[in-house]
């Protein structure tokens, strides 16, 4: 890696943080319209800091649900950081107290920027630099959406509640690109939206994670079995 | 009891980033395992939104929030970067309720 090459890394790295960062001022203001201090909106943002996760247990909490429905909706979204840290542990190279510390910083962002370059060397340089700016701004800005969500009275007046279905339409977005995601998708919502009046608020969303484990459990030949890891 | 759940799906959260780069690739590296990892976060994206859009309560309903959702449809069909598609959706919603307030 050049250093040429290092410095084009560590700038797409800080816009990525920048971008992604910024769309922490949502998630701030969201948190605290669901009724969440600033504080425990804060503290979501650090140590849980994965975005769709957080996004989920604030959703649940404002449509009414139990906490504990919340935790579990944002721990299944968070099983794709696993899958992410597989594919990167190898990549990175990361040993000692480098990997718990690096773990923290395991999200789309850091894994897109880091999963696609040919040495560890720039692996790690678009990791790290994407996944310490993402950090820092995204916690920064949680604070400021926070604040200014407090101060500026009901959510709704700004349309904030149809943000976060549009935040989650923009997430899951580039998946629909796969066939068999769009029926999935299709299904989950169907089922979801059939449970919202015979069960508690948080539990249709559970509810459709349930359709998601048939779904995969049921549809062997889907999987290219020939693909080399 | 809020507390509770923040300080451990948090904690269940960061665990989940370290276990992926912590345990031996093959434990996981199933396709039964990666079919339904891949899977679980469509599902659970699709029904958060249903959910987000269309439930008030214990009953549905379609309101400003459902033109938001179609508007962040028509963004993303444009290729919008993400913040717009937020921005764009919270807008329509907002305007919407000043021309029809309570909806």
């Amino acid at each position: 890696m050049t250093p040429a090459e290092r410095r084009a890394i560590v700038r797409d790295g800080l816009g990525v943080g920048l971008a992604t960062g910024l769309y922490g001022v949502s998630f701030g203001a969201v948190s605290v319209a669901a009724g969440l201090s600033v504080l425990q909106t804060c503290v979501l943002s650090l140590v849980m800091f994965t975005g769709a996760s957080q996004f989920a247990f604030v959703g649940v909490i404002a449509a009414g649900g139990a906490p504990v429905s919340g935790a579990v909706t944002a721990l299944l979204l968070g099983t794709r950081n696993t899958l992410y840290g597989l594919k990167l542990a190898p990549l990175l190279q990361f040993h000692g107290w480098r990997r718990p510390a690096a773990a923290q910083v395991v999200i789309d962002e850091s894994t897109a920027m880091a999963i696609t370059r040919d040495s560890t060397a720039a692996a790690r340089t678009g990791f790290v630099s994407t996944g310490v700016a993402v950090f820092c701004l995204w916690n920064l800005f949680t604070f400021v959406g926070a604040i200014a969500g407090n101060l500026i009275g009901d959510p709704r007046t700004y349309g904030l509640d149809a943000a976060v279905g549009a935040a989650f339409l923009a997430l899951l977005w580039p998946r629909l690109a796969d066939r068999r995601n769009r029926v999935i998708a299709a299904c989950a919502a169907g089922i979801a939206l059939v449970s919202v009046p015979l069960t508690s608020a948080g539990v249709p969303v559970l509810v459709a994670g349930g359709v998601a484990l048939l779904a995969g459990v049921l549809t062997p030949t889907a999987v290219d079995e020939t693909e080399i890891p | 009891m809020i507390w509770a759940c923040i300080i451990g799906a948090g904690i269940g959260c960061y665990l989940l980033k370290l276990a992926g780069m912590s345990i031996p690739a093959r434990v996981l590296e199933r396709p039964l395992v990666e079919r339904i990892a891949d899977l679980i976060p469509v599902a659970l994206l699709a029904a958060l939104i249903a959910v987000q859009v269309f439930a008030s309560g214990s009953h549905l309903t379609i309101d400003a929030r459902a033109a938001g959702l179609g508007v962040a449809v028509i963004a993303l069909l444009l290729r919008a970067p993400f913040l717009v598609v937020v921005f764009a959706a919270a807008l329509t919603a907002a305007l919407l309720r000043v021309v029809f307030p309570g909806w």
